[in-house]
């Protein structure tokens, strides 16, 4: 069995990822202990809330998810999860992320369209990538969200418009740190897929 | 594009075993229909895109059987879900999102102390926090000059009256200001229903909700009066609102989510299909 760990930083609702994770058969262990997550086959991280609160509780740990990153094994942000994961983010002041992957958290700006997005929206799908196998184009998955990923073309995975396009997920260029935006154990059959070729990649 | 979302609502009682879904159903097998996590199975597979639990029952007793509920519906289900039903505690959000709910919304408790918006969105993330709003018209504005007036379908002004205790309780409070209070206070969504419409089926209050919608930055569920897919075609097109919340038409059988979601697309409203 693989050993996989839902990242507990003292944020979020893990409940959900971890159901939706032994829905598809894994069994997950959540844990924050350096020793657990170095020694997991596949990291997930969650995450709702603000990032200046996520990178603060992240802190004590950083050198250890860095660490588990260059081990080249797979990781996954979800949604603030995703985000963290980035170079810098503008909520709250300007604050540096992760930065596992080149790029930027905007907020969106300002027009007739509601802040935050929230419901079911369609990914374009930009890259062969085991993350998305078996996903269809246009497949629809649930958002929440205020900020959004801004990051170069090779570093999204799918994308998804709401008054612009923007990252609905991404990875970095080693292809083994990967993020969305949406989430997955809320977006029915599609997302239980996705987590699916999650753990298949562990 | 982002799709108008179709919530089937089930008022769960929980004073027998299990829990049981009453609204509606009075005339149908109450074993058959009733069961609340066979319910939201049944409504994942049509096509729901979130689901509301309202307990009404409330008591401490019942309190534990709804985690019981959203607990095993948590283990199939995996579209958001939404609790709401005499939420007043920062500890009763935490065992509620804890069992594997994504929301709650708050009503009464919140009305009576605003601050608890306020409190919980800034624990738990304003995504959590769903204020649902209960209103009545109030014709009577000659006496009301500092509320929101607005226009009824034959032209008549009134303003919307917030009630609490499920509509057992008049407060003098505007429901247009209230709703954009609990929008600053840190409310993720409002869930607006009114008790002009509710059970009637003559189709969801659109002036307000009209009003609502294009007010506040935050999404509008409009809930409330639904008997047709019609009503939900209006609820969008004319009241504006971003989720549609319905309860009979759907535990009746009279309409599936499918159909209702077939009915809005020949109409040009995106849905995820």
């Amino acid at each position: 069995m693989k050993r996989i760990v839902i990242l507990d930083y003292g944020l979020g609702n893990l409940r959900s990822v971890q159901k939706g994770l032994e829905h598809v058969g894994s069994s997950p262990a959540i844990s924050g202990d350096p020793g657990e997550i170095l020694a997991a086959d596949g990291l997930i991280l969650p995450g709702v809330g603000a990032f200046v609160d996520a990178m603060k509780c992240l802190d004590p740990i950083k050198g250890t998810i860095e660490e588990y990153a260059r081990s080249g094994k797979p990781m996954l942000g979800i949604c603030l999860g995703q985000q963290v994961l980035m170079s810098s983010s503008e909520e709250g002041k300007l604050t540096d992320g992760l930065n596992l992957i080149p790029g930027k958290v905007l907020r969106f700006p300002k027009s007739e369209l509601k802040v935050p997005h929230v419901g079911w929206n369609n990914i374009k799908i930009k890259q062969d990538h085991p993350l998305f196998e078996g996903i269809p184009d246009n497949s629809f998955v649930y958002f929440v969200h205020s900020y959004y990923v801004d990051t170069a073309s090779e570093n999204t995975l799918a994308s998804c418009n709401y008054g612009l396009d923007f990252s609905a997920s991404v990875v970095n260029s080693k292809g083994n740190v990967m993020g969305t935006q949406f989430h997955p154990e809320k977006s029915g059959a599609i997302g239980l897929k996705i987590l699916k070729n999650f753990i298949d990649m562990c | 594009m982002l799709t108008k979302r179709i919530i089937p609502c089930l008022d769960v009682t929980l004073d027998r075993a299990g829990g049981c879904v009453v609204k509606g159903v009075e005339f149908v097998d109450l074993k058959e229909a009733g069961d609340p996590v066979e319910l939201a199975k049944r409504y994942n597979e049509e096509g729901a895109d979130e689901l509301v639990f309202l307990d009404i029952t409330a008591s401490a007793q019942g309190r534990k059987t709804m985690i019981d509920v959203i607990e095993r519906t948590a283990d199939e289900v995996f579209i958001p879900l939404t609790i709401g039903g005499g939420i007043n505690s920062i500890d009763a959000i935490r065992q509620i999102l804890r069992a594997g709910a994504d929301k709650v919304s708050v009503n009464t408790s919140a009305v009576k102390n605003p601050d608890f918006i306020k409190e919980s969105s800034d624990i738990f993330g304003a995504q959590c926090i769903v204020t649902a709003i209960d209103c009545k018209r109030n014709t009577d504005i000659k006496n009301n000059p500092d509320k929101t007036i607005l226009e009824l379908e034959d032209g008549t002004p009134a303003w919307y009256e917030v009630v609490i205790y499920g509509g057992r309780e008049a407060t003098g409070i505007d429901a247009v200001q209230w709703a954009r209070r609990a929008e600053e206070l840190g409310s993720g969504e409002i869930l607006l229903t009114s008790m002009d419409r509710d059970g009637t089926c003559a189709g969801y209050d659109l002036p307000i909700t009209k009003k609502l919608s294009e007010e506040l930055d935050i999404p509008i569920i409009a809930s409330g009066g639904v008997g047709n897919p019609q009503h939900i075609y209006e609820g969008f097109s004319i009241g504006k609102a971003d989720a549609a919340l319905a309860a009979s038409i759907f535990h009746f059988r009279e309409y599936s989510i499918k159909e209702v979601k077939e009915y809005l697309r020949e109409r040009e409203i995106p849905v995820r299909l």
